[in-house]
This record gives structure tokens, C-alpha cells and sequence, in this order.
């Protein structure tokens, strides 16, 4: 062997992961136990739930502050960054395969389902027997079983909406190019910029979502159009809100100047992350509302 | 006590005072370990009580099948026994098995010093018994656990399932979040943490298949954790994904599931076919036949696995050009599984065979499993597929596939690398006892299911009309029989950990690959610095 090898380092014996395993047992259990109360007096469930974000919370917290300690005291090395990269990689594309179920059952609602109950292919008999007063059209405004709601438009809100989130994949853009030729000022603009875009995305669906419960009709139990609409972009929400804490934490990183211009791997997560988000909105801007 | 692993002085910093140590001491030590060798033991114990645990259930279900009529239990506790038993079999005791092997194996077959990221591995293992205390626990539960059979098709699992749903439901999410976490681990470190040499066509076909298999992993378990979601709001939450009323179709649910179903099974074998490529040349003494084609064919199954999935719904009424395509396409995987038989046949042509227990599982393995997959072909054939829909015949031909398929590679793997792992070697004739009987019993289990498949008993139901009776009380004596049969393993394995004739780096002359170069047992941390492969 000609070249030295560098060293891995392998992380000796850790709190954190059994840590988050009660975590996300109390949430697994008091999430489903939860749900189960929903319609009793009892509440024991929201109590597990909320102890077990409270542990998760605690352990992202110091795992997080353990992983940032031992990379700014130069252990990880350029391997280790590899592995870290793919890892995120890889952790991006089970979240697109994710996605990819909802846009499956969007699909397979939009192209088959629906026009089945119509009468289309060899359901002739299905729409005549069953559903005889039932038109096959998309957005589904009036199911099989007469339930009436509204469709939302793609005019307004979720274009500007659109339009908050690609100039935030932009302006994140704009502040990883700084980084990386060390202008720590525009970095931090740029990358407060991003912030608050998110943060202006979540409100306008916030918005958006109030407008359409309360006016609209449009609701989780509208129909397969509402439980698409909303099951995607309800999960999208979550993955900005995430992204925005990652966005926040990175600031704040950058502000104790944590980062150099060769050696940034979790911006550059959070920055995969945030395009990740973004190219799904695009997805969901086409097939939810457009289309 | 963090542990650099190399050589280098200049890599220490004060608090890597215990460098190179031994294991620490306790119960601590399983609780916040970030070794793979600790992890891999932790997985295969879990996998192994996880075993037994679904086996009773099995027990439940056999001696309800004894007799017609209903004797011993609920016909809803009957269902809840089927049920359970296919998820603690497929999630509980298959794949963490697969992945306790993986942990062990990987990092000592390519020269790495650990897996990519031993604190996230920690996290995957520790997280699985809590999923499953979840889910059995919903057993106790008023109404009961689920009921709904594995597949939790709708509307069986959203309007008639019982209220402990919404913990099937979390418990699921958790077991894929562990099986994402621990496949990505095993992608990192192969793809990153080989030792210098270690080139892609050099790696043993246990990694190669695990590779393969993890990336199947990170593609549907998150298709899994959609679908359970789906159920979860259709259930609790006013939807109608699955409802023909509110717009939605029970279809849906069967092609989103199945979209996770088909790699899931896949998932299942493909580390397997590593595991009988590593015993068959080391036990006839001769090179794999075909490494490349191996290499080759099980990537071909894998994308091939994306695109069978509607031939488990044959009988839903779909258009027939689907039909057919799915039709097609199932058949085709046959060709990659045939190059594997083939070459693993052919690997012991005119090879200096001898016959050790693992060597016994993966000739048996190689049989059986030909079996399973000709059972699979004809339930490929869309037409003959109507009449065998449900039936036992089913039942036989994904038991053959899973227990003398999957099952027997992993006891295979635990008596090859027993000597490995333990630094002992296992009692021969003890072995040779688990598996005659363990071979015998399997097939007067499920052989005859072929038969009462075909003669039309469904599955899943506590009764059955009485000409299927005699049959029937066979299977059970099968049953029972390959049940106790496993008792003989532990017993092995205990013995095994306990003492025995010390067994040398090499104990087979004839296997190959860098876990072999170190000492039995493997030190805690192997590989610290790289080895050169040539």
C-alpha cells in the first residue's frame, strides 16, 4: 500500500441512540394510542406523545451538539465526509420514494380509480348498479356518495407561493456559493433571506389551509381529491418546517463561524435537503394544482 | 473512550485513552454499543426470539388446523395468530437477521474497521424491540391486535379492523425507519469503507447481495411507511384513499402495497443467494462457478422485482393487457434464478464435496428453494392463478421460499460463521441432528399444503370441510415437529458459545475472503488499519 490509509473514526459507546429509542417508542405509542382516544374523554396519549418529542427533541440535541463537537475538533476525515454525504444521500431518496407513494395513490385516484367509477374500462356495470348518478371528473368536486367540496385553484396562493419557494432554492444557492468563497457577510444574508422565505411559505399554506376548511369545504374528508391535496401537501409543510429548523440551526452555526469554504458538510445537507423540498413542490404545484 | 481505528499516534487525543481495548463489561455495553459485531450478535439474538415468538404463533394456528371445527381459539384470535405471525416472521426474525449477518460479515469481508455509521446502527437495532413490544402488546388489548393478515388489505384493516390500528400503524412506521437506517448503513460502508484493493468486482457475493438488497430497502420501506399512513387517516381521519364511496378504490391499497410487497420478498432471498454463494465453493472446494453472472443476475431480479407486483391481484379484475404484462414479467425473473441454481450446481461439479452442517442447509437450501420457485412459476401463470388464489397453495410456496428458502440460508450462515464468531467450534452431530430433523419435519409441514391448496382450502381461516382433515393433521405433525426441531439449535448455539474445540482462523480449508485472515473468534475491533487485497 503506497498511500496511508486515514484514519475512521469509529465513535465509542453513546447514549444518544438508545436515547432516541425511548423517544420514538413514546411517540409511536402515545401518537397511536392518541388516535385511538380520539373520540373519548381519555388523554393519556397526547401526554406520551408530547414526552416522547420532548426526549426525541433532547436527544437531537446533544447527539447534534456531540457531532458538531467532535467535527470542529478535526476528527472526521475526508472519508468520514463521504459517508456522511452519501448517508444523506441516500436518506433524500428514501424520502423521494416516500412522496412517490402520494403521488402513486394521486395518480392511480386521478387516472384509474375515478374513471373506473365512471364506468370506464370494463366497469360499466360498476357505474350503472352502484353509482349511476356519478360523473368521472377531476377535481373530484362531488364524490360517488354525494359528498360536495370545492377544488383549489393554482392562481394566487400557490403561485406565489411557487414563486417563494424556487427564489429560496436561489438565494440558498447564492449563500453556499459565498461560503465557498469564504464572503461570510453575504452568506449570512443570503442564507437569513432563505429563512424567512420559508417561513413566509409556511404561512401563506397556513393560509391557504384556513381558506379552505373554512370557506371552501375543502377538507381532509372531502373525498380523494381533499385526501390528496391535503396528505401531500400537508407532508410537504412538514418537510419546509424541518427544513427551516435545519435553515435556522445552520444560521446560527455560521454565526459562531462554524463552517470553511472546503469543509461545510452539514450546510451542504441542509441545502440538499432544501432543494429536495423544493423540486416537490414543483411536483405537487403540477399535479396537485395545475393539472 | 472513543477509538480511533489506525495506527497513527498523531490520530489520539486525550479522552481516546482506552484504544484497542477489549468489549466493555455489563449490560451497558449492548445498550450504548457502536461495535458491528455487537449490533450484528444484538439482531440475530432479537431475530432469534423473534423467531421462536411468531413460531408459537405458528404452534396456535397448527393445532387449531388439527382437527375441523373449531376446539382451541377464537376464530378472531385465530386471525390475529396469522397475522402476527407473518409480521414478527418477515419483519422480526427474517430481515433483522439478514441485517444482524450484515453487520457481523460486512465490515470483516471488505477490511473495514466498523459500519460507516456505528451510532445510527445503534439506533436502528435498539429501536426494533420497542416496535414489536408495540405491536404484541396490542394483542392484550381490548378488541384485540390486528387482524387483517400481514398484507393489511383495506377495507379488512381501515373499516373492520380494531381500534389497536393506529398501533399497528406506528409500530410499522418504526420498524421501516429502522430497516431505511440500517440499509443506508450497509450502502455507506460498502461503498466507501472498502480496503484499498478491494475493488467492485472483487466483493463477496454476500456483500454484493446485500447491497442489491439494501438499496431495495431504501426504495419501498418508505412506500410501506405511505401506505400504513394511509390506512392510519382512512381509519381515524375521514378519508377515503381506499373507499370506492368517497372516490378512492380498496385496489389502490393492494398496487401500493404490493409496489413494497414484491422488493419486500425480494429483500427476503437476496442475501440468501449471498449466503449459499459463500458455503457452496467453501464446501467443495472450488471457485464459484460464474461470479460475474451471479453479480449480474441479482441485479436483474432487483429491478425486475419493481415491475411484479400485480401478480399477487390476478383475481381483482384488472384489464388484461395488465395481466399479461405482469404475467410476462414474473416469468422472467425465473431466468435470473435459474442462472443462480445453475451456478451454484455447477460450483459442485466435480468439486471435493464434504458434507457439514452448513454445507447440509445450503444443499437443502438449493433444493427447496428450486421447489418454491417452481410453485412460483405456476402461480405466475395468470389463468391457473384464478384457481390457486388464497388457497394453501400459496401458503406452501411462500413457506418454501421464506423457511427453506430464507430460514434455512440463515442457519446455514450461523454455523458457518459460528466458529468465526464464537471462537468455538459447534457440536457436529448435533447439527447434523437440528438439520435432519429440521428437513424432514419442513417438508411434511408444507409439502401436503400443496395439495390441500390444490383441492381448494382457503387460507386464513380457522376451519376447514372435513375431506381436508387427514392432511391437515399431518401438516400439524410437520409443525410441531419443525418447531421443537429448533429447540436443537439454540441448544447448539449455547453450546457452541460456551465451549468447544477451539476452532482456528480458517476452520473450512476451502472458504475464502478476508473474515477468514483474522483470528476466531474476531477480535472487537478488526481491520483497525486496512488490509491490502490483491
Amino acid at each position: 500500500m503506497t498511500t496511508k490509509h486515514e484514519p475512521y473514526y469509529v465513535p465509542a459507546q453513546s447514549a444518544w441512540p438508545i436515547i432516541g429509542a425511548v423517544g420514538l417508542f413514546l411517540i409511536a405509542f402515545g401518537a397511536g394510542s392518541y388516535v385511538q382516544q380520539l373520540n373519548t374523554q381519555q388523554s393519556s396519549g397526547g401526554y406520551i406523545l408530547t414526552a416522547g418529542i420532548a426526549v426525541i427533541l433532547f436527544m437531537i440535541f446533544g447527539w447534534f451538539r456531540t457531532v458538531i463537537h467532535e467535527s470542529m475538533a478535526g476528527l472526521y476525515s475526508s472519508q468520514m465526509d463521504r459517508s456522511f454525504r452519501q448517508g444523506m444521500s441516500w436518506f433524500i431518496f428514501s424520502e423521494v420514494m416516500f412522496f412517490a407513494a402520494f403521488f402513486g395513490a394521486l395518480l392511480y385516484a386521478r387516472m384509474i380509480a375515478v374513471p373506473w367509477l365512471g364506468g370506464a374500462s370494463n366497469n360499466a356495470m360498476t357505474h350503472e348498479v352502484l353509482w349511476p348518478t356519478f360523473e368521472a371528473v377531476w377535481p373530484l368536486v362531488t364524490t360517488p356518495d354525494g359528498t360536495k367540496t370545492e377544488a383549489m385553484g393554482w392562481t394566487g396562493l400557490p403561485l406565489y407561493n411557487t414563486i417563494i419557494l424556487l427564489t429560496s432554492s436561489v438565494t440558498l444557492h447564492f449563500a453556499h456559493v459565498s461560503l465557498e468563497k469564504g464572503k461570510r457577510t453575504a452568506l449570512t444574508l443570503w442564507l437569513g433571506a432563505t429563512i424567512l422565505l420559508g417561513l413566509a411559505f409556511l404561512v401563506l399554506q397556513a393560509e391557504e389551509y384556513i381558506h379552505a376548511y373554512q370557506e371552501m369545504g375543502l377538507t381532509l374528508a372531502s373525498g380523494v381529491y381533499g385526501n390528496t391535496f391535503f396528505l401531500l401537501t400537508g407532508f410537504h409543510g412538514m418537510h419546509v418546517s424541518l427544513g427551516t429548523v435545519f435553515l435556522l440551526v445552520l444560521f446560527f452555526r455560521v454565526l459562531k463561524g462554524h463552517f470553511t469554504p472546503d469543509k461545510h458538510f452539514a450546510f451542504q445537507a441542509g441545502s440538499w435537503y432544501w432543494h429536495f423540498v423544493d423540486v416537490v413542490w414543483l411536483c405537487l404545484f403540477i399535479f396537485v394544482y395545475v393539472l | 473512550m472513543s477509538t480511533i481505528t489506525q495506527d497513527s499516534p498523531a490520530a489520539h487525543d486525550d479522552h481516546h485513552d482506552d484504544h484497542h481495548h477489549g468489549a466493555p463489561k455489563g449490560i451497558m455495553r449492548w445498550i450504548l454499543t457502536t461495535n458491528h459485531k455487537d449490533i450484528g450478535t444484538l439482531y440475530l439474538w432479537f431475530s432469534f426470539i423473534m423467531f421462536l415468538t411468531g413460531g408459537a404463533m405458528a404452534m396456535v394456528i397448527r393445532a387449531e388446523l388439527f382437527q375441523p371445527g373449531l376446539q382451541l381459539v377464537e376464530p378472531n384470535f385465530f386471525n390475529q395468530m396469522t397475522t402476527v405471525h407473518g409480521l414478527v416472521m418477515v419483519f422480526g426474525a427474517v430481515m433483522p437477521a439478514f441485517t444482524g449477518l450484515a453487520n457481523w460479515l460486512i465490515p470483516m469481508m471488505i477490511g473495514a474497521p466498523d459500519m460507516a455509521l456505528p451510532r445510527m446502527n445503534n439506533w436502528s437495532f435498539w429501536i426494533l424491540p420497542f416496535a414489536f413490544a408495540i405491536l404484541l402488546s396490542s394483542l392484550f388489548m381490548e378488541g384485540g391486535g390486528p387482524n387483517f393478515g400481514w398484507t393489511f388489505y383495506a377495507p379488512l384493516s381501515t373499516t373492520y379492523s380494531p381500534d389497536s390500528t393506529a398501533l399497528f400503524v406506528f409500530s410499522v412506521h418504526i420498524m421501516g425507519i429502522s430497516s431505511i437506517m440500517g440499509a443506508i448503513n450497509v450502502v455507506v460502508t460498502i461503498v466507501n469503507m472498502r480496503a484499498p484493493g478491494m475493488t467492485w468486482m472483487k466483493l463477496p457475493l454476500f456483500v454484493w447481495t446485500w447491497l442489491i438488497t439494501a438499496f431495495l430497502l431504501i426504495a419501498v420501506m418508505p412506500v410501506l411507511a405511505g401506505t400504513v399512513t394511509m390506512v392510519l387517516t382512512d381509519k381515524y381521519f375521514g378519508t377515503s384513499f381506499f373507499d370506492a364511496a368517497g372516490g378512492g378504490d380498496p385496489v389502490m391499497f393492494q398496487h401500493i402495497f404490493w409496489f413494497f410487497g414484491h422488493p419486500e420478498v425480494y429483500i427476503m432471498i437476496l442475501p440468501s443467494f449471498g449466503i449459499i454463494s459463500a458455503i457452496v465453493p467453501a464446501f467443495s472446494r472450488k471457485r464459484l462457478f460464474g461470479y460475474s453472472s451471479m453479480v449480474y443476475a441479482t441485479a436483474s431480479i432487483a429491478i425486475l422485482s419493481f415491475l411484479v407486483w400485480a401478480h399477487h391481484m390476478f383475481t381483482t379484475g384488472m384489464p388484461v393487457f395488465a395481466e399479461l404484462f405482469f404475467m410476462y414479467c414474473t416469468m422472467l425473473i425465473a431466468v435470473p434464478t435459474g442462472v443462480k441454481v445453475f451456478n451454484w450446481v455447477a460450483t459442485m461439479w466435480r468439486g471435493s464435496i464434504s458434507f457439514e452442517t452448513p454445507m447440509l442447509f445450503a444443499i437443502a437450501f438449493i433444493i427447496l428453494f428450486t421447489i418454491g420457485g417452481f410453485s412460483g412459476l405456476m402461480l405466475a401463470i395468470t389463468p391457473v392463478d384464478f384457481q390457486y388464489h388464497d388457497t394453501y397453495f400459496v401458503v406452501a410456496h411462500f413457506h418454501y421460499v421464506l423457511v427453506t428458502g430464507a430460514i434455512f440460508s440463515i442457519m446455514a450462515a450461523a454455523y458457518h460463521w459460528l466458529p468465526k464468531w464464537t471462537g468455538n467450534m459447534y457440536d457436529e452431530r448435533l447439527g447434523k441432528i437440528h438439520f435432519w430433523c429440521s428437513t424432514i419435519s419442513v417438508n411434511v409441514l408444507f409439502f401436503p399444503m400443496h395439495f390441500l391448496g390444490l383441492a381448494g382450502m382457503p387460507r386464513r381461516i380457522p376451519d376447514y370441510a372435513i375431506q381436508f382433515a387427514d392432511v391437515n393433521q399431518i401438516v400439524s405433525i410437520g409443525g410441531f415437529a419443525f418447531g421443537l426441531s429448533q429447540l436443537i439449535f439454540l441448544a447448539v448455539v449455547l453450546k457452541c458459545i460456551k465451549g468447544g474445540e477451539k476452532a482456528s482462523a480458517k476452520p473450512w480449508d476451502g472458504a475464502e475472503g478476508l473474515e477468514w485472515t483474522i483470528p476466531s473468534p474476531a477480535p472487537y475491533h478488526s481491520f483497525s488499519t486496512p488490509p491490502e487485497v490483491k
